[in-house]
Order: structure tokens, then sequence, then C-alpha cells
């Protein structure tokens, strides 16, 4: 058995980083259609996701988020054909980084959200903030790597 | 104006009741209590409406009162309102960089309904996390560029004309370059067309008779991009015409309006190759050639059977499928069955679809082909129709999904496969003007609702069918939205770009060439630095995406106004409640 959850580990907090012209207008949809998912979850906009820094993931595990989730721009992306790619070496450079720190690499999650995707953003809101709460409630050992 | 340290700055934060729709779900108050005191903060108020005229006249009262030098409004999404309080931050006096917007309702108060306490420390973070960055916040300034009156239209087909002479109606200098000899693309060739029954031919003939009028239009024909450079509202373009002469232009904006491509079947897809199997604009030219019953090969096509989405909304299975609905191809059939019907009362006719996209008003065409002896079948994308050759006749084998998978066997003297838009091949041009490319290979816009004919290439334009499929209606409605965006960059005269640019650190920077690879828009160029060489970028061909910045290993990039300070503060503002718990 486990050991019942505490502090953060009830309810995770989720850091996302979503892109200004495709995921963040996906949120803001899930939002206007009153969907609901985690209130933990809050969300930094950027221009596109392969712009962003694997440090600030490490950054913000190490502040106290739980989880840092990447909603990518997809092939939707204006600014890169290749975007899904490069947001790819993005992940997988900030999944070293916090490996190395002696963080679980599972605390970071990417996935295309496009500017539409509100149910799709909401339903992974909820699985990645269950697969977080299992994660930090976790015993001792078996805990970030 | 100052970015300088927080503690030293003078941070206003407004805290919008949105009507109920934030104050519902967040308690203001509590929320005004939880930011007063962050670093930098000299006022705090809470406002009914911040974006009506009264709340933005007494932000700009507070902004010259106070000596703001950055605010924070949490309110609705930067979305609706960005622009709105940029320009209310402007007429304070203050730098329009230093604003941010919280977005507390469609990201908080809209998600979290009854959840008003923890909306509301959520809404604090997101306020925290603002504040934090407008008091990281540098005064950037605008780049101002003085704008050519002068636009180049790529590509000549109708969407391309009609863009020509709105432009020129609008009293601008308009370009034309159709590289192939001939003007009027697809719809030069076309006869009857939905859904007025004008002649393709006859449109065009009128488009080009008044773009021939007009003298302040160019029409090079057999003429190719080459080269572009410069930026928006003054570009040097390059064109290639008949193959010797080299023209060069000076342009302000450009649109690219360079069309479709048929599909074109592979040998043996749904019967293709075989003697009677044709496409639908092979149909289309045999429909507007002479009169009276159809006939092929002097044999009467007596029975016609279409099978529809040849090409299009294919699954993964195909190579590199075309995912896309082709929009257009369901009406033009219907349409051209109509046609049909009208050269032969008598001509039996079978639809065989997988769903009729015959949307809006172009119902009524399909209501009219069923009335006229159409026959619609529906099949199963699992199970597709097959044609083969019995007895030397060809046979179509479909089962019939609205008949309960009834197997159905139809001779047929001509298979007319349906075959929709797929992108054109145009990668000189794609590479001589940098235009982003989706991935169903067509172009890509901004964003298809909000900006859906900008591309990230500022004053490049794209309109028509290269954007994807769409009918000729659709294709001038979005030609001519090209054309009101181009006027509304170059009849001001002059064009403010956003500050938002990549920045190389000369003294971090180790010329490892990382970055200028990483960046698709050349906008990175070697230069010399107290005897060092080093990266530098070109403000004005930076589209600001950031591509560089995470593959610097140097950490020597930053994206004005997401530098790693401002986005770092930021996640530590909005962390600042999990430290603590």
């Amino acid at each position: 058995m486990s050991p019942p959850p505490t502090g953060r580990a009830a309810d995770p907090r989720i850091l996302v980083f979503s892109t200004n012209t495709i995921s963040d207008p996906g949120i803001d949809l899930a939002g206007s259609a009153h969907m609901h998912y985690p209130v933990s979850t809050v969300v930094i906009s950027v221009p596109c996701s392969s712009g962003i820094k694997p440090s600030w993931i490490l950054h913000a595990v190490e502040a106290g988020f739980d989880g840092v989730f990447v909603a990518a721009d997809g092939t939707d992306c204006a600014y890169v054909q290749d975007c899904t790619a490069r947001t790819g070496r993005v992940v997988e450079a900030a999944q070293q980084l916090l490996r190395g720190h002696g963080h679980d690499p599972r605390r970071l999650k990417m996935a295309a959200v496009c500017s539409v995707c509100a149910e799709s953003f909401a339903s992974h809101m909820e699985k990645f903030h269950t697969a977080l709460a299992a994660l930090t409630s976790a015993p001792e050992g078996m805990r970030d790597g | 104006m100052t970015g300088g340290p927080a503690k030293d700055r003078r941070i206003g934060v407004f805290l919008c009741h949105c009507g109920g729709n934030i104050s519902d779900y967040v308690d203001m108050e509590k929320l005004r209590e939880a930011v007063k005191e962050e670093l930098g903060v000299v006022e705090a108020r809470t406002t009914m409406f911040a974006c009506s005229d009264a709340a933005q006249q007494e932000m700009i009262d507070a902004i010259q009162k106070e000596r703001l030098d950055g605010i924070a409004v949490a309110s609705c999404s930067p979305k609706l309102h960005l622009f709105t309080f940029r320009a209310m931050a402007e007429r304070a006096g203050m730098n329009p960089y230093q604003y941010v917007q919280a977005n507390i309702r469609e990201q908080c108060s809209w998600a979290h309904r009854g959840e008003v306490d923890k909306a509301t420390e959520k809404a604090a973070d997101i306020v925290r996390a603002a504040i934090a960055k407008a008091g990281l916040s540098e005064p950037l300034r605008p780049m101002r560029v003085e704008t050519k009156p002068q636009v180049l239209v790529v590509g000549a087909g109708v969407a391309g004309l009609r863009a020509a002479l709105a432009l020129s109606d609008l009293g601008l200098t308009v370009y034309v370059a159709e590289r192939e000899e001939r003007i009027g693309g697809w719809t030069a060739r076309l006869g009857a067309m939905f859904p007025a029954e004008r002649r393709g031919t006859e449109m065009v003939q009128e488009l080009e008779r008044r773009i021939l009028e007009r003298e302040n239009v160019t029409l090079f024909t057999r003429a190719e991009v080459v080269e572009k450079s410069g930026s928006v509202g003054d570009f040097s373009v390059r064109l290639r015409v008949r193959e010797t002469e080299s023209i060069a232009l000076n342009v302000g904006a450009i649109v690219v309006t360079t069309g479709f491509d048929a599909y074109a079947p592979s040998d043996g897809e749904f019967g293709f190759g075989q003697d009677g199997v044709v496409t639908l604009p092979e149909f289309k030219r045999m429909l507007d050639e002479g009169e009276g019953p159809l006939a092929r090969n002097g044999k009467p096509v007596r029975t016609a059977t279409y099978i529809y989405c040849v090409g299009s909304r294919q699954n993964e299975e195909a190579e590199s499928p075309n995912r896309f609905c082709s929009r257009y191809c369901c009406t033009a059939t219907c349409h051209a069955a109509l046609v049909a019907s009208r050269r032969d009362k008598n001509v039996r006719q079978y639809h065989l679809f997988r769903d009729m996209r015959t949307y809006g008003k172009y119902e009524l065409v399909y209501e009219a082909a069923a009335r006229k002896g159409s026959v619609f079948v529906r099949w199963d994308p699992a199970d597709p129709p097959a044609v083969s050759r019995v007895d030397g006749h060809l046979v179509v084998r479909v089962k019939d999904r609205l008949l309960g998978g009834e197997a159905l066997e139809i001779p047929s003297d001509l298979v007319v496969l349906v075959t929709g838009m797929v992108p054109r091949e145009n990668a000189s041009l794609v590479n001589a003007l940098k235009l982003p490319v989706g991935g169903d290979g067509f172009f890509n816009e901004i964003h298809p609702k909000l900006r859906p004919v900008e591309t990230v290439v500022d004053g490049v334009f794209i309109a028509g069918a290269a954007q994807g499929p769409k009918t000729l209606a659709e294709s001038v409605a979005s030609s001519l939205a090209a054309v009101s965006k181009s006027a509304a960059l170059l009849l001001k005269g002059y064009v403010d770009l956003e500050p938002f640019v990549a920045e190389v650190d000369p003294l971090r920077c180790t010329w490892c060439e990382k970055c200028t690879e990483a960046c698709p828009y050349g906008a990175i160029e070697k230069v010399a630095a107290d005897g060092r060489e080093v990266a530098r970028v070109i403000p004005s061909l930076c589209k600001g995406g950031g591509a560089c910045v995470p593959v610097c290993p140097e950490e020597a990039i930053d994206l004005l106004g997401y530098s790693d300070r401002e986005i770092k503060g930021m996640i530590d503002a909005l962390a600042k409640e999990a430290v603590h718990a």
C-alpha cells in the first residue's frame, strides 16, 4: 500500500507551456466551454513550443511544480514546419536534465494541443494530474528516479 | 521607463470583474489583498469592466498620477483585449510593451466554477506572474518601416485576378506574376460552374479584359519569383520572365494565390488506367465539349458511376495520405450530374459517396441531382467500391450502407473518379518567399479563423486554394481578405513591427552556428565584435518564434518579451504558493 498522499501530492501542481496562437486559444476554449480541469493548473504562453528552454522546465520542477506539460504547436505551427520534431528535442533534453537532477522524467509531458482542442486539453490535464498524484504519493524510494 | 530591478519599479494592477464573469467565481477583494503587496506594486484596484471607456480613462489617470512604468490588467484572454490595453498604455504615455495581460477569465474563473477559494488562489498566482513579468519587462520599441504602395500577386487564377483588380481599385500599383503562358488557372478550362451556371472560360475572359484596361496593373506570364529580400512594407523581389528576362520589383506586400493541383490517381486505384475510367476534371471537359447525349470514343454513355473521395480523406495506410476533405468535389459532382442529365435526360447516374458534403446552400444542388434521377449509394471506407471489367464491360461493385450493406453490381459505361484538390508543387516559390507549409502540404496561415490570410512572414499573404481546398466563391472571398490586409498595411504609409525578436548576447556567443541552422528565415548573420565572430539577429527578418533560443549551448539568446529572466520570474511567481504549501 502506498502511504496516503501528503502536501503537494494530494493536488499536484501543473505548469503548462502553451503557445500564443495555437494551444492558448485551445485552452481558452476549454474555459469558454466551461469544461473542468484541475484548478492547480497554470499556464505560461510563449510564441512557439520549439522555443521553450529545457532549463525552464527544470526550474519549474525545482520551484515546486509537480509536473510540466508542453502544449505543443504540432503540425499547425506557423513558424517552423518541423515544430513537432523540434519540440520533441526540447522535451528530450529537458527529460535528461530532470533525470540528471534526480527528478522523474515522467514529470514532463508533451502533446499537441490545437486551437480548438479544448476537450483534449481538459482530458490531458485530468490524466496528467492523476498520474502525477500517483507518482508523488509513491513510496519514498521509488520517487523521482 | 525602466527595465531595472523590480523593487524600483512602479507597477499598477487592475483587476476586472468582467460583470460577474470573473467576480462570480473569484473573490475580487481577496485577490486584491493577495497581490497588492507584491514587489513593485504601487497601485492595485478592481474595476467592473476594464475594457470600458471610463475604466480605461481611470487607468490612464492612474498611470499618469502614480507615474507607473508597468501595468498588469487581470481580465479576459489577451486574444480579446491585448491591443486595447496596449493602446491605452500608450495613450497614457507608458511604454505599451510594459503592459501584461493576466487571463483570469478563460483560464481561471470560467474553467473552475464552483471552486471560489481555489479559483481565487489560482487567480492570485496568475496575477503575481503578470506582475513579475511587468516588473522585469524592458521598454521595447516597435520598428517603424516606410511602406511601398505596390503589391505583387503571385498566380493569376481567378483568386489572383480578383485580388489584382481590387488592389488596383484601392489605388495600389499591382504586379501579377503567372507561371503559365495563359492566365485563369483551372477556371479558364471550365464550362458551366455551380452555383450560377456561369462559364469559367467567360469569367476569365471578362477578368482578363478588365485587368488589361488597368494602367496600374502589370501582368507577367511565364514568370517565376526567384528571389525576395527586405521585409514587410519594403520587399525587393526578382522575377524570371520567359526564362531569360530578369525583372526587379519593389513591393510592400505579396499576395500568393497559386492555387491547387488535381489529385492524380495511381494506376489501378479504383480501376484508374482502364478505358472508361476518368477523373472529375476529365469528365467536366467531356461535359463541356459537344452537345446531346454523352459519348466516349464514339460509344454512348448510358450509365455513369461516380466514386467519391478518390485521393481525399485517405487513411493512414496510404503513402503520405491526404487526410483532408476537398470540400468542393461533392457539389461539383452533383452539379456535373445535373449538366449530364440536361444533355441526356435518360442517362443513369450512380453516386457512390462516403458522406455527402454539399454544405450550406449547395444542398440544393444535391437535391436537384436526386430529383433528376441520380441514385446515391453510401459506402463504408473499410469496404470501398471495386472497379473491374467483365466481358469487356466496366462493373462497379459496392456495398450500400444505407441498405444494410446490400451488395450491388453496377455495369457502367463510364466510371468517374471524383478526385479532389492537392497542394501544388511550388518548391522554388516556397524557398524564395520562405512560405510556411502545413502538414497537409498547403500553405499555412497564422490561424484559420482569427488570422486566416496572414502568414508568419509579415507582409506575405496567402489566399485561395493554395491554402487548402476551396470553392471558387471561397477562394475569391479569401483573396479579397488578403486585399484588405495588404491595403490596410500599405495605405497607411508605414508599418510598426512587433519588437519581440531574438537577441544575442555577443559576450556569451561563440559562433557555433547552431542558431543559424535552427532559423528557417535566414535572420541570423555573422558579425565581428571585439575581434571575435559572433551571431547577430537581423530584427526585420526575425519572426520571433524562438526556435534559436533552446539550441544555443551558451544560453546566449533571449527572445525579447520572453527572456530567460522573465519566464523564470513568472515560474517563481506562479510557484510561490506551492513552495510555501
